[in-house]
């Protein structure tokens, strides 16, 4: 009975294998990302990831015929490089992936890049605006944005727009500081004065002595950097509770102080802020008009796409772009080519390339004030500065010895 | 020299209105470890989860502030009391070690949920009109919001420490807290005593969280942010000393507005350094043991 | 006893087979070596002393970045590296001893965290000697005893790491067994009565913390030569509830809780939070009220249980 039965078998097995056209084989590609998905940080490796994976849905058929693209997620669980580096470590020796991307903060970056260089294989780094990242590894390519091109350009912005006396205020730890650089030398490279200094403690509960102290002297402007999430909302709350726009002392900083997400949670101490970016949700561009549709499709009417957002749509286009011209067959020096020459001139961002030179992207920074629109709050973009370049490393070329 | 006094004046009231919120979330710590010697590290759960309902209660079902807070207070309180009868009751004799493991299942829990249901950015909350804005109380003008934290923060010290000296229920608790055995041999129920007052003190950390709302904003992490702070205002006080509690609370927001402000570089360093100082000479706190 | 030799014996043994048994995941057993060494002298704290400390993760970032400044500046030698590491952190427990232990219960924890905190501040504001917020990087290791090179595969990482862990438990057992470890079980059980009878007890403590204090750096210390990198999260309180969540699940005061709670720990975080990261913290919190309800001694407890019974049922 058994015999017959596999002799059917067989016999059917045989049948099928010979007959009709057989798909051609499945060349599968195989991307290995690191974000952070738990913890304290997971909304922006949530962000990143859902950026990442609405354009891999909605341009799948971009695709060469039979070829996949096989994304392994892997939970760096925050600000931990050990783990990162791990977790790389076993992507690219165990699952053999052909791609790294991810890159949600600097330390992690700078660890997992080292490998990237050993394993040859190139690293897209879709958030992490430290200037000197790119420099970590000759196979690190960013598509995300830098510090120095926010601020840097919004200081000289602020000193050529009226506002001359500025007081600063940025979180100590090293982003911060990094903004702090990047805004005082725009702005006195225009110019500016800078009134005074004040760095508050990472995770400050309230700001109000800080501010009351920049209160107190009485500045045209302050520019303020924070980490965002909960502590953009409790710097801002502090800002209004003083009356610091009332008397008269415009808030001005990069994204970061007014994240596309948080705005509806600051409410209206969030409205007239001037801030700095290469994206806004509110962009008036058919690209993210259709960006924005889709983001709200696929993943609530109530939710909002940010600046991490784009970085991992961007970050899988130009991934799609080195499987598309390859057709599915990664040579690693080819990739590096693509990407280091890689453009998308209809980013949901406005038009963006990566700088062969430095493997950084070059986009247009836009100054924003944030706006009532519709019954919404909105970053409603007023000034464009086009396809600029990371100041810090025209300022800092190769060579020298400036470690940041 | 009139500057410097208005910004002393300024500072003092920042910091005391910050004091009252950290009272409000480390007064109800200080009674349950008096009383029962349960090391609750989520006591910060039960102030998030009143943030969470009075946010709730006012952004979906338009519920005024001061009735959502009231709502949420009432809820939480019942919810502490459910959660002593049930597991907090089976590990007052348990080794420190399960307690700091509960507390810790328990914080990690709640910070799962709360992610899950509300998101993890911190809750918007709209104050109500009266709330906003600023105003003239003499000495200067602040926001009305930091000034009504005071003023609430006043009359409930004043009403819990009434509830501690003069009510028979206050009594049976110093009297549990003081000898235990005597109390129940003189009569007092002490199981309805500690689950009273285990709701009683989580009721209070709800209340701190949702008043305090607009100055710790309400996301998943705040028990975890906040833990060190309240724990400082009972350790350095005493556990059980509600009155000092109330005194290091102020003196707290007060010290630490002020170092935040004058040297800003050093803050969270300085104020750490502080209390461990005043705690190496009084390891055990100001006056352990529940005070009027 | 016998039956502690055979065990101590069989936790060698696992150290030599391991890499034999799983020769590609020796990045994942380094790792797991180093957590074992740090829940180890936190055992010593938590469940021969009965000191519940948060602060753990001081004496372990303060060796981590010990030993990678040393290996910048000073010699990128991997022992030299671990002794400063773990001398430094032994200095802290010196000075930190002097005002925690003065405290017990909540002050002690609350003391311990703002130990973390304070060294983290200053980890971050020191950014020209410990890299800040961006990490200590650029850490080359010179080879073991001038010998063995680390390599990509994480061979020579793992031997080093397991016979650094080898070492530190024959120093573990040693204390543990002797007098002055069975005088801190006292002093765990009933500080009071041990004071009664003359115990010098806060010389013992402080002896025992400065000891956990010096193992924890040494395990820090592993920590940033294997990596090759360290950074702020080897000074904060998310570290500390780890290394203590790990030895609670292992058992506290039970020998081998160490050696139980990190590996399992570490295996299910990386299956968990593969298959469903956003939600780990609810497992992990769901499975730590299981423990403290159904398990309160923690793994080796039930093991225990499950073998004696075994052996009841032989019989």
């Amino acid at each position: 009975m058994i015999r017959v039965r596999t002799a059917v078998a067989a016999v059917a097995l045989l049948a099928a294998a010979g007959c009709g056209s057989a798909p051609p084989p499945t060349k599968a590609v195989k991307v290995g990302i690191v974000l952070t998905y738990s913890g304290p940080d997971a909304s922006i490796g949530e962000a990143i990831d859902r950026g990442a994976e609405l354009y891999r849905t909605l341009h799948r058929a971009d695709l060469p015929e039979g070829v996949e693209l096989q994304l392994i997620k892997r939970d760096e669980t925050g600000p931990t490089p050990d783990v990162a580096k791990r977790l790389a470590r076993e992507l690219i020796v165990r699952e053999g992936v052909q791609i790294l991307t991810g890159g949600q903060w600097t330390p992690n970056v700078s660890a997992i890049a080292p490998l990237a260089t050993e394993a040859g294989i190139p690293y897209v780094v879709m958030s992490s605006g430290t200037a000197s990242t790119t420099r970590l590894s000759p196979f690190l390519v960013r598509v995300a944005f830098t510090t120095w091109q926010h601020s840097y350009h919004l200081g000289k912005w602020a000193a050529a727009n009226g506002l001359n006396r500025v007081s600063t205020i940025v979180s100590d730890y090293a982003a911060g500081l990094d903004a702090e650089d990047a805004f005082v030398q725009g702005f006195k490279g225009a110019g500016g004065q800078i009134v005074s200094s004040v760095r508050a403690p990472l995770r400050t509960a309230d700001y109000v002595p800080f501010l009351e102290r920049i209160r107190r002297d009485k500045p045209q402007a302050v520019y303020g950097f924070n980490p965002g999430g909960p502590e953009a909302t409790r710097f801002i709350k502090a800002y209004h509770d003083l009356g610091l726009a009332a008397a008269g002392i415009q808030l001005i900083g990069p994204n970061a102080i007014v994240p596309d997400d948080e705005l509806k949670n600051m409410g209206e101490a969030a409205i007239n802020v001037i801030s700095a970016s290469h994206y806004s949700a509110a962009g008036d561009r058919p690209a993210n008009r259709t960006f924005v549709t889709e983001w709200k499709k696929a993943y609530g009417q109530d939710t909002v796409p940010n600046y991490f957002a784009v970085g991992g749509w961007d970050g899988m286009a130009a991934i799609f772009a080195v499987i598309r011209e390859q057709n599915g067959v990664l040579d690693p020096k080819r990739s590096q080519e693509i990407l280091t020459h890689w453009s998308n001139p209809d980013s949901p961002r406005g038009p963006m390339r990566i700088d062969p030179e430095t493997r950084d992207v070059i986009h247009n920074i836009y100054i924003r004030r944030v706006q009532q629109v519709d019954g919404e709050l909105r970053n409603v973009e007023f000034a464009t500065i086009p396809d600029v370049k990371d100041p810090w490393k025209e300022l800092h070329p190769e060579g020298n010895a400036g470690t940041r | 020299m009139f500057e410097l006094v208005d910004l002393l004046v300024s500072l003092t009231f920042y910091g005391t209105a910050y004091g009252m919120v950290l009272y409000l979330l480390a007064v109800g710590l200080s009674v349950t470890l008096g009383l029962m010697r349960f090391v609750n590290l989520a006591h910060g759960v039960f102030a998030m989860t009143g943030g969470y309902l009075t946010v709730t209660a006012m952004s979906r079902l338009g519920v005024p502030f001061l009735v959502a807070v009231l709502g949420a207070v009432v809820v939480v309180g019942a919810l502490g009391m459910l959660l002593e009868r049930t597991l907090c009751r089976r590990l007052y004799s348990a080794p420190i070690l399960e307690q700091v493991l509960f507390s810790i299942g328990l914080i990690f829990v709640s910070i799962a949920i709360a992610r899950y249901v509300f998101g993890p950015l911190a809750q918007p909350i709209t104050l109500p009109g009266w709330l906003t804005g600023r105003v003239n109380v003499g000495i200067g003008v602040f926001p009305t919001y930091r000034v009504f934290l005071v003023g609430v923060g006043a009359i409930l010290a004043f009403a819990i420490w009434a509830g501690i000296d003069r009510t028979r229920f206050g009594a049976s608790v110093r009297a549990a807290v003081d000898n235990r055995r005597m109390a129940e041999s003189v009569g007092i129920n002490v199981n309805l005593v500690f689950t009273v007052c285990f709701g009683l003190g989580t009721a209070l950390a709800a209340l701190g969280g949702s008043l305090g709302a607009d100055l710790l904003p309400i996301y998943p992490g705040y028990p975890n942010d906040y833990l060190v702070y309240f724990l400082i205002v009972v350790a350095v006080a005493g556990i059980g000393n509600i009155r000092g509690a109330l005194a290091v609370a102020l003196a707290f927001g007060v010290a630490d507005t002020m170092i935040r402000y004058f040297l800003p570089g050093f803050g969270r360093v300085l104020i750490f350094l502080l209390v461990m100082a005043v705690l190496f000479r009084n390891p055990h706190g100001f006056a352990p043991k529940i005070h009027a | 006893m016998t039956s502690t030799r055979v065990l101590d014996g069989l936790v060698i043994a696992g150290l030599v087979l391991f890499p034999i048994l799983a020769p590609g995941y020796l990045d994942l057993g380094t790792r797991v070596v180093i957590l074992v060494l740090c829940a180890m002298s936190l055992d010593l704290l938590v469940g021969y002393c009965g000191l519940v400390t948060l602060g753990h993760a001081a004496f372990f970032g303060v060796g981590a970045y010990t030993a990678g400044i040393f290996a910048l500046r000073a010699s990128a030698e991997p022992v030299f590296g671990l002794l400063a590491g773990g001398a430094a952190a032994g200095i802290l427990g010196i000075v930190a001893g002097v005002v925690l232990l003065r405290s017990r219960r909540l002050t002690l924890i609350m003391l311990s965290l703002a130990t973390v905190l304070i060294m983290q501040e200053l980890a971050n504001r020191l950014g020209w000697l410990t890299g800040g917020a961006d990490g200590l990087q650029g850490i080359v290791m010179a080879p073991v005893a001038g010998q063995f090179a680390f390599d990509l595969f994480g061979r020579v990482s793992y031997v080093y790491a397991a016979v650094v862990l080898a070492l530190g438990f024959l120093a573990f057992r040693s204390l543990v067994d002797s007098d002055f470890g069975k005088s801190l079980v006292g002093i765990r059980e009933n500080e009071a009565r041990m004071r009664a009878i003359g115990t010098p007890v806060d010389a013992r403590l402080r002896t025992a913390f400065v000891a956990a204090a010096a193992m924890a750096g040494v395990a820090g210390a592993l920590q940033a030569q294997v990596a090759e990198f360290v950074a702020l999260n080897a000074l904060s309180v998310e570290f500390s509830s780890e290394i203590l969540i790990m030895l609670i699940l292992g058992g506290a005061g039970r020998r081998y809780g160490a050696f139980l709670g990190a590996p399992v720990y570490v295996v299910m975080q990386d299956y968990l939070a593969r298959e469903d990261p956003a939600n780990w913290y609810l497992w992990i919190g769901l499975m730590l009220l299981a423990f403290v309800f159904l398990a309160p001694g923690g793994l080796t407890a039930w093991v225990t249980m499950l073998a004696q019974r075994a052996i009841g049922k032989r019989r």
